[in-house]
């Protein structure tokens, strides 16, 4: 068995579209855009594929609500992936392709990977 | 200038087997865009991982899918076993590519059986299950059931499998082989086929790999890519050709997946042949600590699954990239230009997987 080298390197955010438009030129597919809440903050990890399986990731690290730019003009596809986001995380993502305006996802509650906000706990701590 | 109507086309179609939304923008009877909308089954499985073990959460993973079951398990414990850096035993290893195999090859029975009934092809599609239960019986007699296995564990695979049975598998298989080359034969050369597949929904090689397709729809653009080839389980000492095809329409698809039926009895010859002796599973103690992406080529194209743990019994995030949702991107490229009447057809040739898409 072999297990694949996955480098990740961290980018800044208004470095996004030129690294991204890198591996576009490279020839490298858009295997997926993951998000993840560590610590309170979003971690958003875009992962590519060159022809020989190579397998690389930037990230990007925002704040809870943060808005980030669309990767769609670069790669097409990418328009699945930042809906999610929106809906799930509730990171605003402009410029996409293809907007649903929260409706890619009909979740019952809004949001509801987001990383808590110190606006969010009390509400919850309300309800229950 | 024409008038352009938009149809609604599911989430509820004879073609569908799970709900999907198109809006179709169509001037007179052909396609000029297509708009999907999923969310009708999203289930928030990623989120459950917060709340269960990490070493139970196997058994949500593999119910990502009916028919992928085995592979979503698989490669989930692939992901933790990377992030804990686990010698995972030989022999579970073989055992795993043994059940993907099989998964793939009752997958692909069932989509053909599908792809049939969609054209109206009534016999071939009863002759497609007809087989594919052959196939199940292997699975349930090895694993105790025909779909969501319950066979993967993080650290190896919860029973062993004697050298006895996986001989009478390939027994099997080889009897089975004539008939699979039959069913294929008509798949390749019949007329009718030909003519409701040929030159439907193409995606040309740039097109498939800019947009992100995978799976038996990459290969049928000419993108010799199957994420087999990076090794992971008893791949790395087996032998196979990925199959590709040219012609980027759903005949190509067809192609793919009716040739790949013999790479997967090829597979398991070649895994029963090699198996070694030994454990099948090993103790795994502690809780994972980083994060790790595992892929793996489920029947319908690579799966992603990504973890991140903090060292606790439970994960900080799993995150599931299936075909299907990465398939939809190159399935609106494909639509454009469509015959209204030829649109089941095209989106079946992915074969979509809404359950999973969802998670």
């Amino acid at each position: 068995m072999r297990r694949e080298a996955q480098p990740i390197e961290a980018i800044e955010v208004p470095d996004l579209l030129a690294r991204v438009g890198e591996r576009k030129a490279a020839g490298d597919r858009l295997i997926a855009i993951s998000c993840a809440v560590v610590e309170g903050v979003n971690e958003i990890t875009y992962s590519f594929e060159d022809r020989d399986h190579a397998f690389t990731n930037l990230r990007i690290t925002v704040p809870p609500g943060a808005t980030i730019p669309s990767t769609t003009p670069v790669y097409w596809g990418a328009f699945v992936y930042e809906n999610e986001i929106h809906d799930l995380y509730g990171l605003t993502v402009t410029g996409i392709n293809v907007d649903y305006g929260g409706h890619f996802y009909m979740t019952k509650v809004p949001f509801p990977f987001a990383a808590p906000t110190p606006a969010a706990a009390p509400a919850k701590e309300e309800k229950e | 200038m024409t008038r352009q109507i938009v149809i609604p086309f599911g989430p509820q179609h004879p073609v569908l087997p799970e709900p999907l939304h198109l809006d179709l923008v169509m001037e007179d009877e052909r396609v000029v865009e297509a708009l999907p909308s999923i969310g009708y089954v999203h289930r928030g499985l990623e989120k459950l991982v917060e709340k269960r073990d990490y070493k139970d959460f196997v058994f949500i993973a593999e119910r990502i899918c009916g028919i992928c079951s085995f592979i979503h398990g698989m490669t989930y414990c692939q992901a933790v076993e990377g992030v804990m850096d686990l010698p995972v035993p030989p022999r579970a290893l073989y055992l795993r590519t043994v059940w993907s195999e099989l998964s793939r090859l009752h997958s692909h029975l069932l989509w053909l059986g599908l792809l049939a009934d969609s054209m109206g092809f009534e016999s071939l599609f009863m002759q497609s299950w007809r087989l594919r239960e052959h196939i199940l019986d292997d699975l349930e007699s090895t694993t105790g059931n025909r779909v969501i296995q319950g066979a993967c564990k993080v650290g190896g695979v919860r029973h062993d499998v004697s050298n006895e049975k996986l001989g009478s598998i390939v027994a099997g298989l080889d009897e089975l082989r004539p008939k699979l080359d039959d069913l294929v034969n008509v798949f390749v050369r019949d007329d009718s086929v030909k003519h409701r597949l040929g030159g439907l929904g193409v995606l040309t090689e740039q097109q498939a790999w800019e947009l992100g397709a995978v799976g038996p729809v990459l290969r049928a653009s000419g993108v010799s890519n199957d994420i087999r080839q990076i090794g992971y389980a008893a791949y790395d000492e087996l032998e196979f050709t990925p199959v590709v095809e040219t012609g980027g329409d759903c005949y190509a698809r067809t192609m793919v997946r009716a040739k790949e039926l013999f790479t997967s009895i090829d597979l398991i010859r070649q895994a029963v042949e090699k198996i070694p002796e030994g454990p099948v599973e090993m103790k795994v103690t502690g809780n994972p600590w980083g994060e790790f992406y595992a892929r793996s080529e489920q029947p319908r194209g690579e799966v992603v699954h990504y973890v991140k743990a903090n060292g606790t019994k439970n994960l900080v995030r799993f995150r599931v990239r299936t075909p299907t949702f990465t398939n939809l991107p190159p399935l609106l490229a494909a639509m454009k230009g469509l015959q209204l009447a030829d649109v089941p057809v095209v989106v079946l040739s992915i074969d979509p997987c809404i359950g999973c898409a969802e998670r």
